[in-house]
């Protein structure tokens, strides 16, 4: 049995592998890049639009209120990195109705590949923001004791969103390959709805707890809201 | 092992791609066609603003404008009411006037007519009295009136006496003309022998007369001599009929009860004849028009 798409190898040459999740990836990232194409080639500026691009509309007003809503003041700048992280994983999770698919969200390394990211984003977007000086500043607050500590929070959290994510995803997988194998009619469809929920509820809180850190980085003097508890 | 770190770099770069192709091909234009919905609909909204206050000014302008009109329109009409109080005054004064014009024209008229009639009634009535007078004369007599007007107006010139006589004989003496009897018909030779003797009885003299014929005499004879005159006449009575028939007609034309004048033509209608010698201006005395005699 295995836990991972990264075990299923297309093409292998020395240690460049081409494994089911880059192709997953791949033909995700060519899914949401064509179709935004496709979508926002006729765009509408009137009152009259599509409803593809209402629901895209939709989506990026809706993604850019939660993004407001974490605290963070400009939406705009942060809503590249982070609308693409929930897309990308709710992209993922949704396309898991397609027979024969193996979400890339489902591979360590991709959730690895995705924290470390927002490990580096955090950095990233807390010294655009205050400064390289300032956010430094930010590890040994409230006092130098604190620094060890607030590095190894940097580095669990980024573990923890990684082994959460694919946690998540890969029990999913698992759990509806498992009730295969036992009732294969009727309940692996109702898991497979029950992962689709998971789903979107793991890319909401992973592109949320990614704007909380990033929040939490760039301190704008606001006071900070309640990362929310993961599950 | 769960984790390939090569996976794991391209998953990375994947990401990375994402983001970039995401950004380019979502997030740029969802977000612009928003903005610029927004904008255009804050344009037409502050269009519609515009609009709307430009709106309210023009109704403000038309409001103003409206009572303006009112007020015009109530000022004219006043005006026209009093322009058509002032015409309708003028036009009543103008009628009232053309009335009165026409009642005193109608006055003048009926009172001309009275007057005319009056005349045509004295004219009448003197023909009718003279003939009733010489009818009756004739009938009593068995003369003809003249004769017997002649007759008196001898016996009257008979019992001249005192400053009349005097008066009147000093008149003839002193007249340079012949002295002139006048009378409404042509007296017969024989009356005026009977005249011409009774005079030369009467003055005991020579007095030298010539005759003449005036119809407004009415039945009577005169005798005038330089401003003297002596003479007996219907006219007389018939001045008084005539006075009592104007003032019948006065009375008609103003039904105001006048007990005094009713009195009057009849105690007027009686006058005694009598010789009257006036001595009035030859000028004077001739106020009615007359015919020279042949």
């Amino acid at each position: 049995m295995r836990l991972s798409p990264d075990e299923i190898i297309f093409w292998q040459y020395g240690f460049i592998t081409l494994n089911a999740t880059i192709v997953f990836t791949w033909g995700l990232m060519l899914l949401l890049a064509v179709g935004s194409k496709l979508i926002t080639r006729n765009l509408s500026t009137g009152l009259e639009r599509s409803r593809w691009q209402n629901l895209l509309e939709i989506v990026v007003t809706a993604i850019e209120k939660q993004i407001e809503e974490v605290g963070l003041r400009h939406p705009g700048k942060y809503l590249g990195f982070l609308g693409t992280l929930f897309l990308f994983v709710a992209a993922a999770s949704l396309c898991t109705v397609i027979p024969g698919y193996e979400p890339p969200t489902g591979s360590l390394s991709t959730t690895a590949a995705l924290a470390l990211c927002v490990l580096v984003a955090v950095p990233f977007f807390g010294i655009k923001d205050q400064g390289l000086g300032n956010y430094l500043k930010s590890y040994v607050e409230p006092t130098v004791i604190m620094l060890p500590f607030n590095i190894i929070s940097e580095i669990s959290r980024t573990l923890a969103l990684a082994v959460r994510l694919f946690g998540n995803m890969m029990s999913g997988a698992m759990i509806i390959g498992i009730l295969l194998t036992i009732t294969p009619f009727i309940f692996p469809i109702v898991m497979t709805a029950l992962g689709l929920l998971t789903g979107m509820v793991q890319a909401y809180i992973f592109s949320i707890l990614a704007a909380v850190y990033i929040a939490a980085a760039t301190r704008n003097r606001e006071p900070e809201p309640e990362p929310p508890t993961a599950t | 092992m769960l984790i390939d770190w090569f996976t794991v770099g391209a998953q990375a770069l994947n990401f990375v791609v994402l983001v970039w192709l995401m950004k380019r091909f979502l997030y740029k234009p969802i977000l612009h066609a928003i903005d610029a919905r927004e904008k255009r609909i804050a344009t037409e909204l502050a269009d519609a603003d515009a609009k709307k206050a430009e709106a309210q000014r023009e109704r403000d302008e038309f409001q103003k404008k409206n009572e303006a009109f009112d007020l015009q329109r109530a000022q004219l009409l006043s005006q026209a009411t009093n322009a058509a109080k002032a015409e309708r005054t003028r036009l009543l004064d103008e009628a009232k006037q053309a009335a009165d014009a026409l009642g005193a024209k109608r006055q003048e008229t009926l009172k001309s007519d009275a007057h005319n009639l009056n005349q045509a009634i004295s004219r009448r009535t003197q023909l009718e009295v003279f003939a009733i007078a010489r009818k009756a004369l004739m009938d009593l007599a068995t003369t003809s009136l003249e004769g017997r007007m002649s007759e008196v107006f001898i016996h009257r010139l008979r019992e001249m006496d005192g400053p009349a006589k005097s008066g009147f004989f000093e008149a003839l003496g002193t007249a340079p003309e012949p002295a002139l009897v006048r009378s409404a018909f042509d007296l017969p030779a024989e009356q005026r022998a009977a005249i011409q003797k009774a005079l030369n009885e009467t003055f005991s003299a020579e007095i030298r007369i010539r005759f003449e014929t005036v119809p407004d005499i009415v039945s009577g004879i005169e005798l005038a001599a330089n401003g003297q005159k002596v003479a007996w006449s219907i006219a007389d009575y018939l001045a008084s009929l005539e006075k009592g028939v104007g003032e019948l007609l006065d009375k008609q034309a103003r039904p105001e009860p006048q007990p005094k004048a009713k009195s009057e033509p009849q105690h007027k209608a009686k006058p005694e004849p009598q010789i009257k010698v006036k001595a009035k201006p030859q000028a004077k005395s001739k106020a009615r028009p007359k015919r020279k005699g042949q």
